[in-house]
């Protein structure tokens, strides 16, 4: 998918990088990722979710 | 698993022990690590290693009587490896000058020495090392003893001086012409004037005529592991010790060594006799396999007088076994996955359980064993790394510290089948009570649901008294992923259902169900289906596929059921088929991946397993778990489940068929359910709202199947975009992006509508939370 032509379907408008909070294991870390600027839904490319999101996890689930 | 029990297993694997030609080495030489250096023609390295545990290389590779020879394994099947020479062949090839001595710091006590024979030169160098002043008293002009009356062509007087030239770097005092027991210098008066002495003079008359204590046998009194006499200060040993004829140079050696130990230990006052079993010669308890091994003559040397030459070393050293164990991780691939063996294992395991903060790098090994037993089946002392995993996993379980993701899907799947979509519990139709009830468990019904229908029906015509039928999974899941409570939880609601059917006979169709109901519900009567068709008679079926050999595949949880192997095999020839043996079959047979849910920890290692067991033979296998066949096939193996071929009818392949995917094994066991309902029960049963269809091309169907996403995860997800309207649009494709969170896992699916339904184009998940 590219990010570049994705839009929010219920804002109709393009997603923009914005700061996000992702949590697991009780731990939160802020990134920056793409979401609506308007209703704050966010997208998580397939990339990052089977790559470095996959890392984290298993790195926090060894802690 | 406590400290101790964990010391206990870790003590079973004995791979760490010395081989045979080590261990009956007075001195222990290093004979695999000679044995290397000479395969590498590295010289120097063979003599450093012979030189680390032997004081005088140059004299011992020449005359050693090799008492190593006796534990040689290849002794066992022709000649055993030709060690003195090897180690000749090193010390001679080594141009490398003799290492310095370093000698720790002088300390003021003082050491007699009374003969200047092998072991009184021995017994003088290691307590020189050690910082003590030493003074040797030989009653002739110079050093050597016994071994100057070995002829120069076998030990050139060279190799002597050279090899007694250590002496000039260390504070020995040499005094020749006085012998012990002369005028003035009394054994008695000797341990007046110094701290402690040795008497290495050669021959126990000559220690007696010393005036020291006689034993029972008359000879003087020597304590063998220590050297020491009835004289506190005084110690003996070397070729006084022994019978003319069975006198041994390097247990001279062995003996000075030993008794430098007790000295220093008497002079620091600690125990003289604390850990001392091991210093001699012992017998060693290292297992080595040699079956299959061909006799091969040793290697003669051309010119013995010479020695080998570098190629006749080398051709000698191939001989050599390098006797080592790994009896284990010669058979399991997971074990040998990791590079080491169980010994160094465990000690990983512990150390992953003791670490409070930090990684835990063990995790992963901990949850990828198969937890099969095949270990245990094959090591000499019986080590079980399945029961040390299993209690780690127990633990880590109890501690919060096993990683959620992990064993979710798996048992997420088991909560399916314990579930209302599949469980049920009930006597046969028409019957009010059940003398019996089958058992087929989750995971046949999810892959062979039309076998198991039918061996139903036929199992309630064939038996008197009521068959009933209990669809649910024995909790082997549970079980596997250490999850103790849940797995007592699910037996709990099995033995209540059985005892609800008045606690009939149990007839499991998985292995697995029959040996977690076998060793977990002592009180429940539990056979297996194939020991009981055996004894009862298959059924009549159509013609059946043509007669053919299959290799049978035992499956691991049922390994010590001797009887099980016996009526599979029976049955096989009943239907006019042949059986091979699989290089590891009954007891020791290999898990087929799927055990302690390796799989769901590292696809790799499991794939790894697979495809090592499919490899034994080209023959097509037969199993009798339909789960151990799914595995075979996953990896293109043909593989028939023997509930299949009971039912196969001429034209068939059962080998042949695809393992359902993860989606389908839900469907299969919900619609088995469903259908048995309706059909032999009876009942109005409303088929499931069909909700969204999904359109799921083959390529998406393999990425679903490799990211255990499902069906009904998918369909979920695309439910809630399309009620809530939270979605992404590709505005170049006009496809869908939209991801749902029903528990632990969020789950992004890519999608367009199409006629009627959903065409899925792509699905992903992850299990980091989007917190706002
Ligand atoms: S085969 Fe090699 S390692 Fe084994 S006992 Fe013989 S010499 Fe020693
Ligand atoms: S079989 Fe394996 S665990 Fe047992 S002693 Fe040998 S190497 Fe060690
Ligand atoms: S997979 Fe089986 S044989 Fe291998 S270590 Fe585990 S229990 Fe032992
Ligand atoms: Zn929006």
């Amino acid at each position: 998918m590219d990010e570049q032509k994705l839009v929010c379907v219920k804002c109709r408008i393009p997603l923009a990088p914005g700061d996000v909070t992702l949590t697991y294991m009780g731990s939160n870390f802020p990134v920056k990722l793409p979401k609506c600027p308007r209703c704050g839904l966010v997208y998580i490319p397939e990339a990052l979710a089977t790559g470095k999101m996959q890392q984290v996890e298993a790195a926090l689930e060894d802690k | 698993m406590d400290q101790k029990e964990l010391r206990e297993q870790e003590a079973r694997c004995i791979q760490e022990n010395a081989p045979g030609c080590t261990a009956g080495c007075p001195v222990h030489v290093d004979v695999r690590g000679i044995v290397n250096a000479v395969r590498k023609g590295d010289w120097a390295a063979g003599a450093a290693v012979f030189a680390k545990t032997v004081p005088f290389p140059g004299i011992i590779a020449r005359i050693c009587d090799q008492p190593c020879r006796q534990g040689c394994k290849r002794g066992e099947i022709g000649d055993p490896v030709a060690v003195s020479a090897l180690e000749l062949a090193c010390v001679a090839g080594s141009d490398k000058p003799a290492p310095r001595v370093a000698a720790l710091p002088a300390k003021d006590r003082r050491v007699a020495v009374a003969g200047a024979g092998l072991s009184g030169l021995t017994a003088a160098l290691e307590l020189a090392r050690k910082g003590y002043r030493v003074v040797v008293f030989e009653a002739g002009d110079r050093p050597g003893g016994s071994i100057l009356g070995i002829p120069a062509s076998r030990l050139p007087r060279q190799a002597i001086e050279d090899d007694l030239a250590i002496f000039g770097q260390l504070p020995v005092e040499f005094r020749f012409g006085a012998a012990v027991g002369g005028p003035g210098m009394s054994l008695g008066a000797l341990a007046e004037s110094f701290d402690a002495v040795f008497v290495g003079v050669g021959s126990a008359e000559a220690l007696c005529g010393l005036g020291a204590e006689r034993g029972a046998d008359g000879n003087a009194a020597i304590e063998p592991a220590t050297l020491a006499t009835g004289h506190p200060k005084i110690f003996a040993g070397g070729s006084l010790r022994r019978n003319r004829d069975s006198r041994s140079p390097v247990a001279s050696i062995a003996d000075g060594r030993i008794a430098a130990v007790s000295i220093d230990r008497l002079l620091q006052g600690a125990s003289l006799s604390a850990g001392r079993e091991k210093e001699g010669p012992y017998a060693t308890s290292l297992y080595t396999n040699i079956a299959g091994i061909e006799p091969r003559a040793a290697v003669a040397a051309a010119n013995p007088a010479a020695g080998y030459s570098a190629e006749e070393a080398r051709l000698e050293a191939e001989r050599c076994l390098l006797c080592e164990c790994r009896e284990c991780v010669k058979a399991c691939e997971y074990l040998a996955h990791y590079g080491s063996y169980p010994r160094r294992y465990v000690r990983e395991v512990y150390n992953n359980l003791s670490i409070v903060m930090g990684i835990h790098h063990a995790n992963k090994m901990i949850n990828t064993c198969a937890l099969c037993g095949q270990c245990a089946a094959l090591c000499p002392n019986s080590l079980d790394m399945g029961e040390v995993c299993l209690e780690a996993r127990r633990l880590m379980v109890e501690r919060g510290k096993m990683p959620p993701s992990v064993h979710d899907f798996a048992l997420r799947d088991m909560a399916f089948s314990t579930g209302e979509a599949f469980a049920l519990s009930r006597h046969q139709p028409g019957y009010s009570s059940s003398r019996f009830v089958f058992f087929p468990g989750c995971q046949q019904a999810a892959s062979s649901p039309q076998p198991v229908r039918k061996m139903y029906e036929f199992l309630c015509g064939r038996l008197e008294g009521g068959v009933g039928l209990m669809l649910g999974c024995c909790g082997a899941p549970a079980n596997w992923a250490g999850r103790e409570e849940l797995f007592r939880e699910t037996l709990l609601a099995t033995e209540k259902n059985w005892e609800d059917l008045g606690r009939p006979t149990v007839i499991t169709a998985c292995p697995t169900c029959y040996s977690m109901f076998h060793h977990n519900l002592p009180g429940v009567p539990v056979e297996t289906l194939w020991t009981l068709l055996d004894r009862t008679g298959l059924p009549e079926g159509p013609a059946g596929l043509q007669a053919q050999k299959l290799a049978v595949h035992d499956s691991c949880t049922t390994r010590h059921e001797a009887s099980l192997h016996r009526c599979v095999r029976n049955i096989l020839s009943r239907l006019g088929h042949g059986a091979e043996e699989l290089p590891h079959t009954r007891e020791t047979t290999v898990c087929c991946g799927y055990g302690g849910l390796m799989l769901f920890a590292d696809r790799e290692v499991a794939r790894k397993v697979v495809a090592r067991r499919i490899g034994e033979s080209p023959t097509d296998y037969l199993t009798y778990c339909a789960m151990c066949r799914d595995n075979f096939a996953s990896q293109g193996k043909r593989a028939v489940y023997l509930l299949d071929l009971l039912f196969a009818a001429g034209g068939d392949d059962p080998a042949a068929r695809p393992a359902p995917g993860y989606s389908d094994r839900r469907e299969n066991r919900a619609r088995l359910k469903r259908a048995l309902r309706r059909d032999l029960w009876g009942e109005t049963v409303t088929e499931p709202e069909s909700g969204v269809e999904l359109i799921i091309p083959a390529d998406v169907r393999s990425v679903l199947e490799d990211r255990m996403i499902l069906d009904g995860d998918v369909a979920q997800v695309i439910v809630h975009a399309e009620t809530t309207g939270d979605k992404f649009e590709d505005t170049a494709s006009g496809r869908f992006l939209a991801c749902h969170r029903p528990s632990a896992v969020t789950y992004w699916v890519e999608y367009s509508p199409a006629d009627g339904g959903f065409l899925v184009h792509n699905a992903y998940s992850h299990r980091i939370e989007i917190l706002y």
